[in-house]
């Protein structure tokens, strides 16, 4: 017996818990998982598509960048549960893709190199 | 005694945060790989279009295959959920068929890698021909062999899935491993776009 236990404290299964985590909600069902699956295909359709479009160069980086960046945050918001978990893994991921930013264009504008 | 142990279900410690420090540990180690593949990607952006020999990114790529094999990753994400969402509401059959369909569509995007590594070294592309070839190579390379390794937790998942060692109480082991899983797709969506789709 867990000193918990013998104090009367009950805490939940950890099933319960991992999906409603310290300031998160429960996590989706299979069939919103796979209604966001059908949306993350239709999006890389779309960019192959784009790809073989006759189209000005800056449009088609603004229109890669664009999609590609939805497809990252439905993957982190519904699959990775930013959506539903504490802020404070937000907070981890989006500090993290901040400091790769910042190293991005810190590299790219002091030594050249970009996009187009 | 040692086996009731090791069936025992982990119960979820308190934590000042009110939040599991396995999965704070993740996210963490996840932030970090945020800056090693940025690293990596802004190291081929800016050596783009500096090579002084061939072959070029132009004369190798082939959209239509490298696109399935987005697609087959992103799939791979989709399934992984539905193993998580299966372990949450106890579906051990369900947990096993979609943990061996992850791993199925994991080792199907490493068997594409490496066919086509295998072709761009036959059109004369290595890690030392060009510019194009290092930065190529080892970002490519470091994020299969992150997929590797998550077809080898996936593997490991799916055996303590059928020796009944990965129960319902367990589930947070099925997440952690999810969110590795997730996190290597979604990198592969900026490498995908990046690297492949968008061509000076």
């Amino acid at each position: 017996m867990t000193l918990a236990e013998s104090r009367g404290i009950k805490r939940p299964p950890e099933h319960e818990s991992a999906a409603r985590q310290a300031g998160g909600r429960a996590h989706p069902g299979p069939l919103e998982y796979t209604r966001i699956g059908l949306i993350l295909a239709v999006i890389t359709a779309v960019e192959v598509g784009a790809f073989y479009m006759d189209i000005a160069q800056w449009a088609l980086v603004s229109i890669l960048v664009v999609l590609s960046a939805v497809k990252f945050s439905l993957v982190v918001m519904w699959f990775m549960h930013l959506r539903f978990d504490s802020r404070l893994f937000s907070g981890l991921l989006v500090g993290g893709v901040m400091l790769a930013a910042a190293l991005f264009v810190v590299v790219l504008s002091t030594l050249g190199g970009g996009l187009t | 005694m040692s086996s009731e142990l090791s069936h025992a279900p982990a119960t979820l410690e308190t934590t000042s945060t009110g939040i599991d420090n396995r999965k704070l540990l993740m996210w963490l180690f996840l932030a970090s790989e945020t800056l090693l593949f940025g690293s990596l990607i802004a190291a081929y952006l800016l050596y783009r279009n500096q090579s002084v020999v061939g072959p070029y990114p132009e004369d190798l790529f082939d959209i239509p295959f490298t696109s399935v094999s987005a697609f087959v990753l992103l799939m791979s994400s989709v399934t992984m959920v539905l193993a998580l969402a299966a372990i949450q509401r106890g579906d051990q059959r369900g947990l096993r068929i979609w943990l061996f369909t992850t791993a199925l569509l994991g080792m199907l995007f490493i068997s594409g890698q490496a066919f086509e590594f295998t072709e761009f070294n036959r059109e004369g592309l290595s890690l030392s021909s060009n510019l194009f070839g290092t930065t190529f190579f080892v970002l490519t390379g470091f994020h299969g062999a992150h997929v590797t390794v998550g077809v080898l937790i996936l593997l490991s998942l799916l055996v303590m899935a059928f020796r009944g060692r990965l129960t319902r109480s367990q589930s947070m082991n099925v997440e952690l491993a999810g969110l590795y899983w997730h996190f290597v797709d979604v990198v592969w969506i900026a490498i995908f776009t990046l690297v492949y789709l968008i061509q000076p």
